[in-house]
């Protein structure tokens, strides 16, 4: 059992929207998809870096803002003929709060 | 001697524990039941049909004063229970105190009733027992009442439904996006919304009460954004409170409700409690279904019978006539989750299933509900319904039949509907054209002119060929505007229009969207024409907009911004330029450029300073420059008379003026202007959207240029002669194309396809559609001629939006 973080409200993210968390690996980027569903990936493009979290959401895909390339949230995986992934994050919302599970961050940072 | 049971609350849930009880063992108990209210139990769902006058209090009553003395309950009616003392084993009521061996509390729950000033006024009414219907009843007798109704669940619905039919003006205040958010999706609440206020019920989302206003008596409800609604009465349906008071006292376990076991035993084990006053195993419960479950378990606990109370999943139903909508289990979408969708635009009718592992775990319809038994029961039995996945969301009466045919609503066209509005041809002159040889779109438009001109219209004329040649006609494979329809930009705006859609939501299910909502290509898009149909209406969705206007910046490679103030028609101040210099120092922008549009840009901006350097930069009078947007982006102009020995006209006030009336609007693409003050063009006008060129005699105005990924030069519009002449040609003309024009068309590219021609007749001949569209263009500015930045770079905006949400720098280090 990990110890999940608190991160932010539910609200304080918009529906088909995402809001970033500061970490020691970079920026992770938590979804909120139109049915209020939580997802959380890493914040940065596989292409050419670009930031998902301001990418158009849709369904429980995200499109990057820069080169239009699109992310399953639950996978992390690119969409259609591009190829890449993102790391996903364990996340789940519960009494409105958001909360991340730290394992992956800090199994990453012992590793 | 038997042993005494007291009840506390006759209700729904005590009445039938009662029954339950008496069918074990009718000799177990000596009962005295407690009640509240006057009288005896009734079934409190049907006050709804009561309140609407569909049925008389008589007719709901379940257990009377004759049916509780038969069962030789003692009955106190009208006595409410103020204490429970465990140490003596004895309630306390007004008249005096009542020993028990075991206790059942029933007590339900009470309206909530938000928190804001004045929600105590009378005329204020919670929606719970026959009391509250009686006062509605009241003031809908008296003519032309107002009611509001706080809360758009089940109850406010029914409410609000009802006192729809008493003849009053009811308006419903709902703070959740859409209707019965707790039961239903976007989709469903939409149609929902819509059928509500087919019948005149005003609904409000995204309501946020701020107080409740009047005297001695309501007068109106006012909201947090200053609008105020007139109110005879206000009626609570925000939700229900677990009535838990004198549980609380006792010193029972108590969460949001009374905390039972499965045997619905509280934490003391001569208390047992029932309904929607407790809690099992944090849950709540508002419906009665699993309320009779408790019922059955707490008559065995009494009798010494074992059971256990299992949460069951219930469904919801709304109790509105002409309504048909059902929705039970899980609706949102997960992990683990797939979904089938089937919508009937035509009808009306929307289905969604939630599937997990070939097993229904949910389910919303709206319009036809007539499977919904047959699909609960799929979700209760927990069956495999992998096998018959394919036809599944068609019901139980699917005989393997036909598929939908995407054809049959143009063929249910009456003959008089018109196809072609530009040109106002009715379906049956195409059809008979058809019958007269002509075969196809090209042959269509020479002899009836349909589709000719904006051609808007050029897919539905293609269906009515398709519907009536049959195989005769191959039907071009229409150009959608993404994997999420099959509608082509066209006829969205088309139904967009003529069904009055004004959400994004109404246009998906109308127009039978394959997604639950949408993609990165359709949204924009969708955005834009609800924007350009509805100004005054619709709300700009920042969701469904790119990363550029949605941070009114242009994100950058590396994910930083830039940005770049308006100059208006290129001219600045040194006050302007000293502000800019300031702002580039204080944030350490890394590079400032002069850029082709005649001003200045600020590039490499990291995204949290954005609110802070545009507050810096409001705060010297300067603006956004739209330098991002789908939008008016500059007028280029040069000096002109002011200064240049061969300048005619004002070219820079000409463009200044063009530059404060066109920014802010929303366009299908971007929109570039240009003035030059002779034809010598050093303001490069000729190849802009509209470019203007300054002569003796006038302004000779041109349109269609571009110098982008293609180079194309403009063609004339017209000549006007003076310069307010100038300005409304160019104001219709750029409405004109925010009408018509497909989202990421440049306007050259528009120009082409519906021709110059066309445009003209509009823009420069009809002096009255010139003045209407200017007039529209207007309509439209009023709203979104603002600067965006005034809004979002407020203190509470920029901690809201800008910033990470959380740093976990810190903690992971730890
Ligand atoms: C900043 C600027 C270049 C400069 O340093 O001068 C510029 C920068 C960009 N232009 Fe431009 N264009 C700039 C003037 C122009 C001009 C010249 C003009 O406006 O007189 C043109 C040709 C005229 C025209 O539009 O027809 C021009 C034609 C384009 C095009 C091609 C448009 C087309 O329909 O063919 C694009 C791509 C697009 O819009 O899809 C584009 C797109 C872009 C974008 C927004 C690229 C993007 O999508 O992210 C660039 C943003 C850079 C950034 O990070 O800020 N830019 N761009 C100019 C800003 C003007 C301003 O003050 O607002
Ligand atoms: C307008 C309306 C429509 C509804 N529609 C539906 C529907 O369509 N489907 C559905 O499943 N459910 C519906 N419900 C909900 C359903 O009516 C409730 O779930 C059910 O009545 C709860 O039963 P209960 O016995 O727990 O509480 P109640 O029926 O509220 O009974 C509690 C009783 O206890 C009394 N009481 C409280 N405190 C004391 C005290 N200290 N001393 C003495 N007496 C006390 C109260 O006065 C009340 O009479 C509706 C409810 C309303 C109001
Ligand atoms: S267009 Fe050229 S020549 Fe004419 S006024 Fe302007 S600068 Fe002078
Ligand atoms: S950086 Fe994401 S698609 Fe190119």
């Amino acid at each position: 059992m990990s110890n999940w973080i608190d991160i932010a409200s539910l609200d304080d993210i918009p529906k088909r929207g995402a809001r970033v968390v500061k970490t020691h690996l970079g920026c992770v980027a938590i979804f909120r998809t139109h049915d209020d569903q939580v997802y959380a990936i890493d914040d940065t493009c596989p292409h050419k870096k670009g930031p998902l979290s301001e990418g158009i959401v849709h369904g429980t895909a995200v499109t990057c803002p820069l080169h239009n390339w699109v992310f399953d949230l639950k996978t992390g995986m690119a969409q259609g003929s591009d190829v890449g992934s993102v790391a996903t994050y364990g996340v789940r919302v519960e009494d409105g709060r958001i909360l991340l599970d730290p394992a992956r961050l800090t199994s990453k940072l012992v590793a | 001697m038997k042993q005494k049971l007291v009840v506390i609350g006759a209700g729904m849930a005590s009445g039938r524990m009662l029954e339950e009880l008496f069918d074990l063992d009718r000799d177990a108990y000596d009962v005295t039941l407690f009640g509240a209210e006057p009288h005896g139990n009734y079934n409190r769902i049907m006050l709804s049909p009561v309140l609407a006058g569909d049925k008389t209090f008589e007719e709901i009553v379940t257990h009377d004063a004759d049916w509780y003395r038969e069962h030789g309950v003692n009955c106190r009616f009208g006595e409410t229970v103020v204490k429970i003392d465990r140490q003596k084993k004895l309630v306390v009521s007004a008249d005096g105190t009542t020993p028990y061996d075991k206790l059942v509390v029933a007590t339900g729950s009470a309206s909530f009733m938000i928190p804001v000033s004045g929600n105590d006024l009378p005329g204020v009414i919670g929606f719970r027992d026959l009391d509250d219907v009686n006062k509605m009843l009241a003031a809908s007798d008296k003519p032309n009442g107002k009611a509001v109704i706080i809360g758009g669940g089940l109850l406010g619905l029914e409410a609000a439904a009802a006192l729809n039919s008493q003849g009053m003006t009811v308006t419903v205040l709902h703070l959740m996006g859409h209707l019965m958010e707790r039961q239903l999706d976007p989709a469903a609440g939409y149609l929902l919304q819509k059928e509500l206020e087919s019948r005149g019920i005003n609904v409000v989302c995204e309501a946020h009460t701020k107080a409740i206003l009047g005297h001695d008596q309501v007068d109106a409800v006012l909201m947090e954004d200053g609008t105020i609604h007139d109110a005879d009465i206000v009626v609570m349906a925000a939700g229900i409170r677990p009535e838990t008071r004198i549980a609380t006292e006792a010193a029972l376990h108590v969460e949001r409700g009374i905390v039972v076991d499965d045997t619905m035993v509280t934490s003391d084990p001569d208390i047992l409690a029932l309904g929607e006053c407790v809690e099992h195993d944090s849950t709540v419960y508002g419906l009665v279904a699993p309320l009779y479950d408790m019922a059955k378990v707490l008559a065995r606990t009494l009798t010494n019978e074992t059971a256990k109370f299992v949460a069951p999943s219930v469904s919801t139903k709304l109790k509105v006539t002409g309504v048909d909508l059902f929705s039970v289990g899980e609706f949102a979408e997960g992990d683990d989750r797939e979904e089938i969708v089937f919508r009937d635009p035509g009808r009306g009718i929307y289905k969604r299933l939630i599937l997990k592992e070939d097993r229904i775990i949910g389910t919303v319809m709206y319009g036809d509900t007539s499977d919904s038994s047959w699909f609960f029961s799929k979700i209760k039995a927990s069956e495999d319904i992998g096998e018959i996945r394919d036809t599944l969301i068609f019901g139980p009466a699917f005989q393997g039949g036909t598929p939908l045919d995407p054809l049959a609503a143009v063929a249910a066209l009456p003959d008089d509907a018109e196809i072609c509005g530009c040109n106002g041809i009715c379906k049956s002159t195409i059809t008979k054209a058809i019958a007269d040889g002509a075969h196809d779109l090209a042959a269509i438009k020479a002899t009836t002119k349909a589709s000719a001109s904006c051609g808007s219209c050029t897919g539905l004329v293609e269906q009515v060929l398709a519907v009536s040649l049959g195989d005769d006609f191959v039907l071009p494979a229409p150009q959608s505007i993404c994997g999420c329809t099959d509608l082509a930009h066209e006829d969205v705006r088309r139904i967009i229009k003529s069904q009055q859609l004004k959400t994004m939501p109404a246009v998906m299910q109308e127009c039978g969207w394959k997604t639950s909502c949408g993609c990165h290509v359709c949204r924009p898009a969708l955005n834009y024409y609800l924007i350009a149909e509805w100004p005054l209406e619709y709300k700009d969705d920042a969701q469904s907009r790119f990363v550029n206007e949605r941070n009114h910046a242009n994100i950058q490679k590396d994910g930083t911004y830039s940005v770049l103030p308006r100059m208006w028609g290129g001219m600045t101040t040194p006050d302007e330029l000293r502000a800019i210099a300031d702002a580039a120092d204080k944030y350490n922008v890394p590079a400032v450029k002069v850029t082709g549009g005649q001003r200045i840009d600020l590039l490499g901006v990291q995204k949290e300073d954005l609110p802070n350097m545009w507050a810096d930069l409001n705060e010297a009078g300067m603006v956004s420059g739209h330098a991002y947007s789908k939008g008016l982006r500059t007028v280029k102009t040069c000096v002109g008379t002011d200064f240049c020995r061969f300048g005619t006209q004002d070219s820079t006030g000409l463009g200044i003026k063009l530059e404060k009336l066109l920014w802010g609007s929303w366009t299908p693409h971007k929109v570039k202007l240009a003035v030059s003050g002779c034809p010598r063009n050093c303001a490069e006008a000729t190849c802009k959207d509209v470019g203007i060129i300054c002569v003796d005699s006038g302004f000779e105005v041109s349109v269609g240029g571009a110098a982008g990924m293609e180079l194309k030069e403009t063609e004339a519009l017209a000549k006007a002669a003076t310069e307010q002449e100038a300005i409304e040609l160019t104001v219709a003309f750029i409405q004109l194309y925010r009408e018509h024009a497909r989202y990421l068309d440049r306007a050259y590219k528009w120009v082409t396809k519906v021709g110059l021609d066309w445009v003209k007749e509009r823009v420069v001949d009809d002096l009255e559609e010139r003045a209407a569209l200017c007039e529209r263009f207007e309509i439209s500015q009023s709203v979104y001629r603002t600067d965006p930045w005034a809004e979002q770079s407020t203190p509470e905006f920029a901690q809201r939006k800008w910033s990470p949400i959380a740093d976990l720098t810190l903690e992971a280090a730890e």
